[in-house]
């Protein structure tokens, strides 16, 4: 056991196992106490559902995918250079963070009207919360990596005569690498919120759409189907980001 | 280049001693009426006041004092990092009013950037210190000769290619003194930076810190906490007093280089240790 628990496989096997073992809960909880499918379906007839609705679910996940992932980019870029920003800069720290903040604290789903508005009931509106959602956990992370430099590196580099963009290529970009890691693994799935917050208020298409849709014709597989696809984009992203993770940061243990 | 390759390959041998003061001679360092002043519960407290030294060309000196009487803050005034408020620090007959460019610092902490191995680390001033950095590339494998060269002599030899985690905090210690030293500094600026090691890697280290001084010659600045330390590394020894803090007794070490542990028998080392401990106040 101890052994299978340090390998590698472990990290696949446990969570498979977990999730099957679920469905069969789930599955049996369902037939014991005979719960109608518009309740809650059981997991057969949400695969079902993913099977006969396959053309639908694949533009509609194509769709929440390819937003997602526009404005996470988006997010990426926005938040790393925010975070620079605020960590390098004592100005950008004073006037920037406080305004960050309240503007973090705005519930994205009450923009979203606004953004559709401007924008019509498309991509935009979606891409653009993906983006709102996401960036900020980059940006604190970033300047976070900044800022926990040690002070005696500082120094050593003050008293070299190494330039601020010295002391960022040296040691400020490979420190802030972890903190930036943990942030992309949480924007990653704050991104998929927000595309699909806006899909069910204002869109065309879309996963978070289709749920809206599916409910309101009492399909409610379709709508487990969908939350179901959702759910998979969210782990493949997180995982890849693992991946990339144990590549980039070579020196952790 | 050549001249730091000149060093580098210079003979170890006994006969290097420290010429104290030749006469005529320019002081590297002065320390002209050097105080410092800081705002506490809205009075102002002196923490140094009226310090007055001056400091040859390669000769090591260390700073002791009990805790608290500003003994950091001297290497930080020194270095350029909080130049002197009061009165002045010069270098070459010039006020310190900004960092200086060539100084190697280390400190308790032995701060190692952990994506780089050793000898990457080692090499790290040499990627931002001028003249190194312009030809950095294409005299790489000679600033890899001059690193290993340093790391032989703190017997790192073998471990240019680990991690900082893969390190003891001496080994780590030991390369932090080889990346302090590399760009060929004028001033080495230690802050206590064997205080966390235990007693026997600490002796280990001082005489490590003797070769590697005695290779390149620097003016030396220790800050310590251990009068063993203080008196088997220094050509001369200040005792700082409590705050507000001054210099109260000052001594010639004249043990003869390169310092051995036995000597730490010695009757005349402990003379030197037990002057030195009569003048520090609690």
């Amino acid at each position: 056991m101890e052994k299978f628990l340090k390998s590698k496989a472990a990290g696949f096997v446990l969570p498979f196992v977990a999730t099957i073992l679920l469905f069969v809960v789930w599955e049996l909880i369902v037939l014991i106490f005979k719960i109608p499918p518009f309740n809650l379906p059981a997991p057969s007839k949400i695969f079902q559902a993913m099977v006969n609705f396959g053309p639908q679910l694949t533009v509609n996940t194509l769709r929440t995918l390819w937003t997602t992932l526009i404005g996470f980019i988006l997010a990426v870029g926005v938040g790393v250079v925010l975070g620079f920003l605020i960590g390098y800069s004592k100005v950008a720290y004073l006037t920037l963070y406080p305004l960050l903040v309240a503007f973090n604290t705005i519930p994205k789903a009450a923009i979203v009207p606004l953004l559709a508005i401007w924008f019509g009931a498309n991509a935009i509106p979606a891409t653009l919360t993906a983006f709102l959602l996401a960036f900020f956990p980059i940006a604190v992370n970033v300047a976070l990596g900044l800022d926990t430099v040690e002070p005696e590196m500082k120094d050593v580099l003050r008293s070299l005569g190494a330039s601020q963009i010295e002391t960022f290529q040296k040691v400020g970009w490979p420190h802030s690498l972890p903190y930036i890691f943990a942030s992309l693994k949480i924007a990653a799935s704050f991104a998929f919120i927000g595309a699909v917050i806006s899909e069910s208020i204002a869109s065309n298409a879309g996963l978070g759409y289709l749920i809206v849709q599916a409910t309101s014709s009492f399909d409610i597989p379709l709508a487990f189907a969908a939350l179901l696809v959702l759910a998979l984009m969210g782990v493949t992203l997180y995982g890849f980001f693992v991946f990339v993770e144990k590549k980039v940061i070579y020196w952790a243990r | 280049m050549i001249l730091f390759c000149h060093h580098m390959v210079q003979p170890f041998t006994n006969s290097i001693t420290p010429e104290p003061a030749a006469s005529g001679s320019q002081p590297l360092l002065e320390f002209d009426q050097v105080g410092l002043e800081y705002p506490f519960e809205g009075a102002i407290r002196r923490i140094i006041q009226e310090m007055n030294l001056s400091i040859q060309p390669g000769e090591f000196i260390s700073f002791v004092g009990p805790s608290g009487c500003g003994k950091t803050s001297v290497l930080r005034m020194v270095s350029g990092l909080n130049p002197a408020p009061i009165g002045e620090i010069r270098c070459r007959g010039q006020r310190i009013s900004q960092p200086l460019k060539n100084v190697g610092m280390a400190f308790q902490n032995p701060v190692m950037l952990p994506w780089r191995n050793t000898l990457n680390n080692v090499l790290l001033p040499l990627e931002i210190v001028q003249p190194y950095k312009n030809n950095f590339r294409q005299k790489k494998a000679e600033f890899i000769h001059m690193a290993q060269d340093l790391l032989s002599t703190v017997r790192l030899q073998d471990f240019q290619k680990q991690y900082p985690w893969q390190l003891s905090g001496g080994m780590r210690q030991r390369a932090s003194l080889c990346r302090a030293l590399i760009h060929q500094p004028e001033i080495l600026l230690l802050d206590e930076p064997f205080g966390a090691l235990d007693a026997f890697t600490r002796e280990e280290m001082w005489v490590m810190l003797q070769a590697l001084w005695m290779r390149v010659k620097c003016v030396s600045i220790l800050i310590t906490h251990d009068l063993r330390e203080a008196v088997f590394l220094s050509d001369k020894v200040y005792v700082m007093s409590s705050r507000p803090s001054s210099i109260i007794y000052e001594t010639q070490i004249d043990l003869p280089r390169p310092r051995t542990l036995e000597m730490e028998l010695s009757d005349e080392f402990h003379h030197y240790f037990s002057t030195i401990r009569r003048h520090i106040q609690h």
